[in-house]
């Protein structure tokens, strides 16, 4: 059997890009069971031999702070690979051997792969990797993950650590006088009674008593509540005391003496720093202009607009091949098939709607693209530094700047990769607020919604009412962020303490392997959903059929555009589009804008094209919206106002089939999904009927 | 040498940890970040509405908010 090894590092370390110089393309990405952390997984051929890796989450300790720490500390421990590659930034040692020191304390094999060395040595840090090894009693192995220099040398060393059969002991840390003697005390117990020994160390369980881990001892609690509440006893007498005569706390007075360890072994040695004194490195200089006061929000503007050109610039062609590729086959389909039933669920139903889906993929890839560039240079970290104050305000989060502009915060783009993009957030509580107001922004789809509107109607202002319709989504958007964080998702914010990672220059294999694989996961995950929601939507619009007579007679009047409507009002989606009027109606909807809408709620494309149908005018789509905007502008249905009401209720109203699967999936439960189609819906309404109302009194 | 809060510092001013007066989650995320009594820094600059605040430590930068700060003390240069 393949031996595993798990690769553990803080972020910014260079971890995933030793992994990926380890894995090349042999790797594999799913999730943690349960939640959205990424679990890569990957193979490393070394002669004859294949080894198993593991790219465990960056994190900075293996406290149960974060989803990322719980998950890298389970593993460890439920899984016990065979030796825990654990990658330390060279330019950064002091805080990186942190992590290093608690996973040594878990009992598990590590061999230091001492990473960006030749950063360091550009620093004048100079390492001396026999003694580190000597002291930290694991081995080092010196590794420049771009180039990947050195990796050979470190799977050896993995490779020779993982044949050894004895365990390493622990490294010889004093917590200090109070916290050793309760240490000493609650060793024996815990081995004589084998709580938790399955998994963990006697010695690492009593830390994490002393820390007051919630999740080690509720498991302690269970497996053995005497026992443990025998050790929450000791924990206290010791709190008390420290408390009293230090003022302070053990889990404080530990992570002190953890630090106070490393800072000492840096000393005996280890550490040489030539002309430390107030040097700028060059991401010091950098920032100097980047987070400047006044230049830096200025440059991040630039920064965001450009992102945003150069992403539609490019995906501009790709997605008209697409398109046009779909039209084709649309086209052969017609030509091929008998007329009929089947003829229509291939064509309006499996090759539109899926072609919708694909259509996106250019958008989606160039996107992340971009994102993958932001984020790998360091700049995405800056952004939500500067945005922060702005944010806080709302109960969101610096790092959710990112997600709603992704999502069309600045007009035209998609909430599908905006969703998506919210895993930068770390907060539980943040991110899920962020998911549910990110679809509030004006995506590529509801766009020609719009520009249709107000082309038809407010023509003489139609700059003035596209920088409206931007400031009013982002007031909704945040209000209800604002809503939402005092309700349902209440809670404190969480700690912004964040790293500004020095500015690197992403590596193309990275941006290739990360940006891919987001869009592989969309194509996908919603090309399945999307492919039957628009089976059953076609299937809402074609049956039940009209009585044959009725047809005959259509077709013998030469009426082939009543015969559309007449089909459609019909159908099941035309039934409910007419049940609905009573109540849309006071939003200035009938049923035929309804039928339009019940489409959005599968894509925003559909609402134009379906409008188009509704409307008796055949096949409408977006590029020839002209047509039905005159029609729209002379109908005795359509004022200004409905015009408005409706930009309003698209606006709101519940996320598309694609972006409520992505929520589903980045929330952890469909019930968010759920959630955020009603709860949307109802706003929507509720706004639109407002101004429909106050506009009609006002008699507009 | 003056003791004072972290939120009260200038940029560019230097100075050293005397004391993390938090405790639960938030001392653990501020002490497992490195900021811990005895870490030197430098104010490294503050966002366009003055929080949160960039901090130089030796290998690194942080970022955290005055609200943050307000539970480390600070001896200053």
């Amino acid at each position: 059997m393949a031996r595993t090894f798990a690769l553990a590092g803080n972020p910014n370390s260079g971890k995933t890009t030793l992994f990926n110089a380890l894995t090349g393309a042999r790797q594999h990405v799913g999730n943690y069971p349960g939640v959205t952390v990424e679990k890569k997984t990957g193979v490393y051929r070394m002669g004859s031999r294949e080894f198993f890796l593991v790219d465990l989450p960056g994190t900075y300790s293996m406290t149960a702070y974060s989803m990322e720490e719980v998950v890298a500390r389970d593993y460890l421990a439920m899984e016990k690979p065979s030796v825990v590659v654990d990658i330390v930034d060279a330019s950064n040692l002091a805080r990186n051997l942190y992590l290093t020191l608690q996973i040594i304390e878990m009992g598990i094999p590590v061999c230091i792969a001492l990473n960006m060395v030749d950063v360091a040595e550009g620093r004048g840090i100079r390492i001396d990797i026999e003694k580190l090894s000597e002291l930290l009693g694991v081995p080092v192995v010196p590794t420049v993950a771009r180039s990947g220099k050195g990796k050979r040398e470190l799977m050896d060393a993995a490779a020779q650590l993982a044949e050894k059969t004895d365990r390493i002991s622990f490294p010889p840390i004093s917590y200090g006088d109070d916290i050793d003697a309760a240490l000493a005390e609650m060793e024996p117990l815990i081995s004589g009674k084998n709580l938790l020994s399955g998994h963990y160390p006697a010695r690492w369980v009593a830390l994490k008593y002393l820390e007051k881990d919630q999740q080690i001892v509720s498991v302690g609690d269970a497996e053995n509540p005497e026992l443990s509440s025998e050790l929450l006893r000791i924990v206290d007498r010791v709190t008390l005391h420290l408390s009293r005569t230090l003022n302070t706390d053990p889990e404080a007075m530990i992570a002190d003496h953890r630090h106070g360890f490393i800072r000492s072994l840096l000393r005996q040695g280890v550490l040489h720093v030539e002309n430390e004194s107030s040097r700028l490195y060059l991401s010091d200089r950098i920032d100097q202009v980047l987070i400047n006061r006044v230049a830096g929000p200025v440059i991040m503007a630039a920064v965001v607009l450009l992102l945003y050109h150069v992403t539609f610039a490019l995906s501009e062609i790709p997605g008209q091949w697409l398109e046009s590729g779909f039209a084709a086959l649309g086209s052969i389909a017609d030509a091929r098939m008998a007329d009929g039933m089947l003829k229509s669920l291939v064509i309006s139903g499996i090759i539109d709607g899926v072609g919708g889906v694909l259509e996106f993929v250019p958008i989606i890839l160039f996107m992340f693209v971009g994102i993958t560039i932001l984020e790998d240079s360091g700049y995405l970290a800056r952004v939500a530094f500067m945005l922060d104050r702005v944010f806080r305000v709302f109960g969101l989060h610096g790092s959710s700047v990112m997600p709603f502009i992704v999502s069309g915060g600045i007009a035209g783009g998609c909430a599908v990769p905006g969703v998506m993009a919210a895993r930068t957030l770390k907060s539980p509580k943040e991110r899920l607020a962020t998911l549910l107001t990110v679809p509030f922004m004006n995506c590529g789809a509801k766009l020609p919604v719009f520009a249709l509107l107000i082309g038809a109607f407010f023509a003489a202002y139609k700059a003035w009412m596209m920088f409206a319709v931007t400031i009013i989504s982002w007031a909704g958007a945040l209000i209800v962020a604002w809503v939402l964080r005092h309700t349902i998702i209440r809670g404190e914010p969480m700690p912004f303490i964040m790293e500004l990672p020095p500015y690197r220059l992403p590596t193309v294999r990275g941006v290739i392997i990360h940006a891919g694989e987001r869009t592989w996961q969309y194509i996908r995950k919603a090309g399945t959903v999307i492919l039957a929601i628009s089976i059953l939507l076609w299937a809402l619009m074609s049956f039940p059929t009209l009585p044959d007579h009725q047809v005959e007679a259509y077709q013998q009047a030469g009426m082939e555009a009543e015969l559309a409507r007449a089909e459609l009002e019909h159908s099941v989606a035309g039934r409910i589009g007419t049940t609905l009027e009573p109540a849309t109606r006071l939003a200035g909807f009938d049923w035929r804008t309804n039928i339009a809408l019940l489409g959005g709620f599968a894509a925003k494309e559909v609402i134009i094209s379906t409008l188009g149908t509704a409307y008796s005018l055949g096949e409408v789509d977006v590029e020839e919206a002209g047509g039905l905007s005159t029609r729209l502008a002379s109908s005795d249905d359509w004022r200004p106002l409905t015009a408005f009401s409706l930009i309003i209720f698209v606006m709101f109203y519940s996320p598309c089939f694609v972006a409520m699967v992505c929520i589903a999936r980045e929330a952890g439960s469909w019930k968010w999904a759920f959630f955020s189609m009603g709860f949307n819906t109802v706003l929507a309404i509720v706004l639109a009927v407002m101004v429909f109302q106050a506009g009609t009194l006002l008699g507009l | 040498m003056a003791c004072i809060n972290m939120r009260q510092m200038r940029e560019k001013q230097s100075g050293r940890i005397t004391a993390v007066r938090a405790s639960g989650e938030l001392g653990r995320r501020i002490r497992d970040m490195g900021l811990v009594p005895g870490t030197r820094f430098t104010v490294k600059g503050r966002a366009p509405l003055k929080d949160p605040v960039a901090l130089r430590i030796a290998g690194f930068t942080l970022a955290l908010r005055n609200s943050e700060a307000d539970y480390i003390d600070v001896e200053v240069e």
